[in-house]
């Protein structure tokens, strides 16, 4: 596979050639910030739930192979058939293979990340069988030909009036149509159809039942339930970190998901799969892709906990100023910046990177994954492995050189201030000097405070 | 190896430390009254909430929200309104011309204004996503506070091999993060609390 | 009481009033403040950038420097963090140990180990205060907004003793203004526009002045409201604390 270098800098820069268009992305994402803010507060344990919702992911972490073991065992007891895939190739083979048996000629399917990771519409597609994302704002990045740019919010890079075009140039809506109501009205008659004639449905999985052998899937929409309860399959594919042991943490689960992503009380469906209903089939695909590997590293293991909430990428300064897309990586922003590393780290390597470290991400996480300790960790492994630049890389080394060295750090300090102070302007404020582009440097002091302190203690 | 084995044995190895369960918690539930919370969060997740009064039924209730609708089907018993006869449909997909449902509900949840619907209440899975209009039955007895207590509740074994908590109508806010009641499920939503 | 002053690189070269208003204003306070001399950096931009190794030497420099104190006070939360997180890296000897206990921030040291009640300053301006990452997330100077915990301060009830100052709301109380180090270069464009949305935040809401307890935050904001050709200045927390203008 060719492993293209992701430049975020570069990616972000052109977003932000739009002033007022991030004005409104970076709007629109800190009023979802807002009402999770409101949800939460309004909660006195939320704190308590964070703490348990954290603890009951380190416990699945540690037992998880039992887990997996126990939840496969009760879930065949409960009719459905369960495959493993080591990797995405693996996970595309058995929903292909599946679809064949049944003579699929359409899916419809409901969000899963793990999917978009997968490439499964592409696969499927090559392979002839049409695949209808059934969640709004992904039919219409879908239609555009377009990856999904949040994982909760998959549109939320576009405007109404980019979705009214979307919807003239494929579903034959008049044009100029940008109100959200017909809009939405316009994707429910097309979709309805696609869920009448869909052969199988997929889902994703937001939590599987170790304890009872069966699955929750949350959606405001309400497409993941039409889709599978009219199809004769359901597919769900889920990531072995979805585990949970119990029924009963769910109610920790079910009610710090929803908060954290939208604010939201819970999501408008809550659904709970222990079973085809009589007459269809239900697999279950339990996918390692990575997953396993990432359990290994001590640093990182912690970002399995991820439940796909999306507040991080709501509350990043980053992410709200560069749009999903920047990342290049299904799941964007903090979360998506300490996952990508592990799966590819030369071509993710600017990822880290992309944050101030200014810890909003890991404040927010209803998980409780420390993502701003993480994105500084998998600095110093892309430092360490030589994945960053030659020349930034030796700038370090001299920076050392000189900070280490007293009196070569206050020579230099002397020479620097005076040549800020008598340098042209051209010459500060170039195409080389990052800072100047936007910003004016400081007015260099005649003296720095060591040599005023010298000059001035008794 | 197979697949499966692989996946389990690099598990083993990469696990880290046994990590205990903590013990789950139990919250005090703030001074309010159930049903009033769960009346007014409903109210803001789009739905509504009526507490059925002495010089009402539910008929009455049905017919004032909803004058125009003739598709009606329900499995609450001794309703007089007329009905489709879903003993008489054999295929999901016939459903598509329901244009409002009434269902009673197993229980409610106050805190967030869910109700749990079981399978084995239902004559199809897809009935309450493929309505155009839902109508819940609740007994006010019939409500917890929180998400933990409806879990202790709620009994999976007898659900018929599905369950959901439905909280409002379906909804979407996927353009410009618009609010829109109606996304592929439901068109609006009423709970009868009886 | 014994302190000795630790002045960041960039506050050094930079900013030197701001470490004279830092030591003048401890000296106030009743502390006798030592400067060594040949204190550099704390080690942190490479750190930041992945090199974290190539920073040890920097800061056994900076160890060496503070060996002996009991109090250790710098005016900068970014730089103090770092230090007390960050030299876990360091061989931990008893004086590594011992400066990363005995380092403080500013505001920090005066509400916690001081216990300020009373301050002789004034300012007669409106002041919008920026919460900087590392004070706010990093050390827990002041409630965060992402979390649900009853509201406290260590720096708005410092900045309550100044007389005349007008302290304004701000919209996102406490947003990083995309300094962030090393950031601010490699990631120009978002680190220009968060550093942007603040600014206006403070302007919006009336700010003559902005201050902070980081000079890298102010510097970053500084140069924007300059190029913006602002009436808008900086402060820095130590220089506010320490005025006295009528």
């Amino acid at each position: 596979m060719i492993s293209e270098y992701i430049d975020h800098p570069k990616e972000a820069d052109n977003f932000n050639e739009d002033f007022q268009r991030t004005t409104w992305h970076d709007e629109t994402l800190w009023f979802i910030r807002e009402k999770r803010d409101k949800a939460t507060k309004s909660l006195p344990e939320w704190e308590e739930l964070r703490d348990m919702a954290a603890a009951i992911k380190s416990n699945v972490l540690s037992n998880l192979d039992d887990y997996l073991i126990e939840f496969e065992t009760n879930a065949i007891k409960n009719g459905i058939q369960v495959h493993w895939a080591l990797n995405a190739e693996d996970h595309n083979k058995i929903v292909h293979n599946i679809l064949l048996k049944h003579k699929v000629k359409k899916m419809v399917k409901s969000k899963s990340m793990l999917t978009e990771d997968c490439h499964l519409n592409q696969y499927l597609e090559s392979k002839g069988i049409e695949v209808i994302d059934t969640d709004l704002g992904e039919r219409i990045v879908q239609l555009d030909n377009q990856p999904p740019s949040h994982i909760v919010l998959p549109a939320i890079h576009l405007k109404k009036e980019d979705v009214g075009e979307i919807f003239h140039k494929h579903l034959g809506t008049e044009k100029g149509m940008s109100n959200p109501q017909a809009l939405t009205e316009t994707a429910r008659i097309h979709l309805r159809e696609q869920f009448l004639s869909g052969g199988a449905a997929l889902t994703g999985v937001n939590f599987a039942i170790a304890e009872t052998g069966g699955i929750a899937i949350c959606t405001n929409e309400g497409n993941a339930d039409l889709g599978v309860h009219l199809a004769p399959v359901h597919i769900a594919s889920m990531g072995i970190e979805k585990i949970i042991p119990k029924l009963e943490h769910l109610g920790v689960f079910t009610r710090v998901l929803t908060r954290s992503a939208t604010g939201q009380p819970i999501t408008a469906f809550t659904s709970h799969y222990h079973g085809p209903r009589k007459g269809a089939e239900m697999h279950i695909i339990i996918v390692d892709a990575g997953r396993s590997e990432q359990l290994g590293r001590e640093d990182f293991r912690k970002s399995l906990n991820c439940i796909r909430c999306g507040a991080c990428m709501n509350t990043c300064p980053v992410y709200r100023r560069s749009g999903g897309h920047s990342y290049g990586y299904t799941v964007p922003g903090p979360i998506g910046s300490i996952l990508s590393p592990g799966i590819d780290l030369k071509k993710y390597s600017s990822l880290p990177f992309a944050s101030t470290l200014c810890g909003s991400c890991s404040d927010v996480c209803p998980v409780k994954i420390d993502i701003h300790t993480q994105l500084y960790k998998w600095r110093q492994i892309i430092a360490k492995e030589g994945k960053m630049p030659f020349a930034k890389k030796q700038g370090m080394k001299l920076m050392n050189y000189v900070f280490s060295r007293p009196s070569l750090y206050r020579l230099l300090g002397k020479v620097g201030r005076n040549v800020l102070g008598i340098l042209p302007r051209f010459m500060m404020y170039n195409s080389l000097n990052a800072w100047g582009k936007a910003r004016e440097l400081p007015t260099p002091p005649k003296e720095s405070f060591r040599e005023w302190y010298l000059r001035n203690k008794k | 190896m197979t697949s499966r084995e692989l996946i389990l044995s690099k598990i083993k190895t990469n696990k880290p430390e046994p990590s205990p369960l903590p013990k789950l918690f139990e919250f005090p539930r703030p001074d309010v009254s159930l049903v009033d919370n769960f009346k007014d969060v409903l109210a803001f997740v789009g739905g509504r909430a009526i507490e059925l009064t002495d010089s009402q039924t539910i008929e009455s209730i049905i017919k004032e929200v909803y004058p125009d609708l003739n598709n009606i089907c329900s499995n609450f018993k001794g309703l007089d309104l007329p009905q489709i006869d879903l003993s008489k449909i054999t295929d999901a997909h016939d459903l598509s011309h329901i244009e409002l449902a009434i269902i009673e509900a197993d229980f409610g949840v106050a805190e967030n204004a869910a109700v749990w619907i079981p399978s084995n209440i239902l004559a199809f899975r897809a009935l309450p996503f493929i309505t155009q209009h839902m109508v819940f039955i609740l007994k006010k007895h019939n409500l917890v506070w929180n998400m933990h207590q409806a879990y202790e509740k709620l009994e999976i074994n007898q659900a018929g091999g599905y369950g959901v908590f439905i909280s409002g109508p379906s909804k979407t806010a996927d353009i410009e993060q618009s609010l829109v009641i109606g996304a592929h499920g439901s068109r609006s939503l009423i709970v009868i609390l009886i | 009481m014994k302190v000795a002053l630790f002045v960041p690189c960039y506050i050094d070269q930079f900013y030197p009033q701001v470490a004279i208003a830092t030591m003048e204003l401890l000296t106030k306070l009743g502390c006798n403040v030592d400067f060594p001399l040949n204190q550099t950096c704390c080690g942190q931009p490479m750190a930041n950038s992945g090199c974290e190794k190539d920073a040890i030497s920097t800061g056994m420099n900076l160890v060496a420097n503070f060996t002996g104190y009991d109090y250790i006070v710098g005016p900068s939360g970014s730089c103090v963090l770092h230090v007390r997180e960050h030299y876990s890296k360091l061989p931990q000897t008893k004086e590594v140990t011992k400066v990363r206990n005995n380092i403080y921030e500013l505001s920090e040291f005066l509400t916690d180990i001081l216990q300020i009640q009373s301050l002789e300053a004034n300012f007669p301006f409106k002041v919008g205060l920026h919460q900087s990452c590392h004070g706010q997330r990093g050390m827990r100077l002041s409630q965060c907004s992402e979390l649900n915990q009853p509201y406290y301060s260590k720096i708005v009830p410092l900045l309550k003793l100044v007389k005349g100052i007008e302290l304004i709301e701000l919209d996102r109380k406490d947003e990083c203004c995309g300094f962030g180090g090393t950031f601010c270069v490699s990631e120009e464009a978002v680190s220009a526009r968060m550093g942007i949305d603040r600014i206006n935040d403070h302007i919006k809401n009336g700010a003559q002045y902005i201050t902070a307890g980081d000079s890298s935050c102010l510097m970053h904001l500084e140069g924007l409201l300059k190029r913006k050709g602002s009436s808008v200045r900086i402060i820095h927390l130590a220089e506010l604390l320490n005025s006295s203008i009528n």
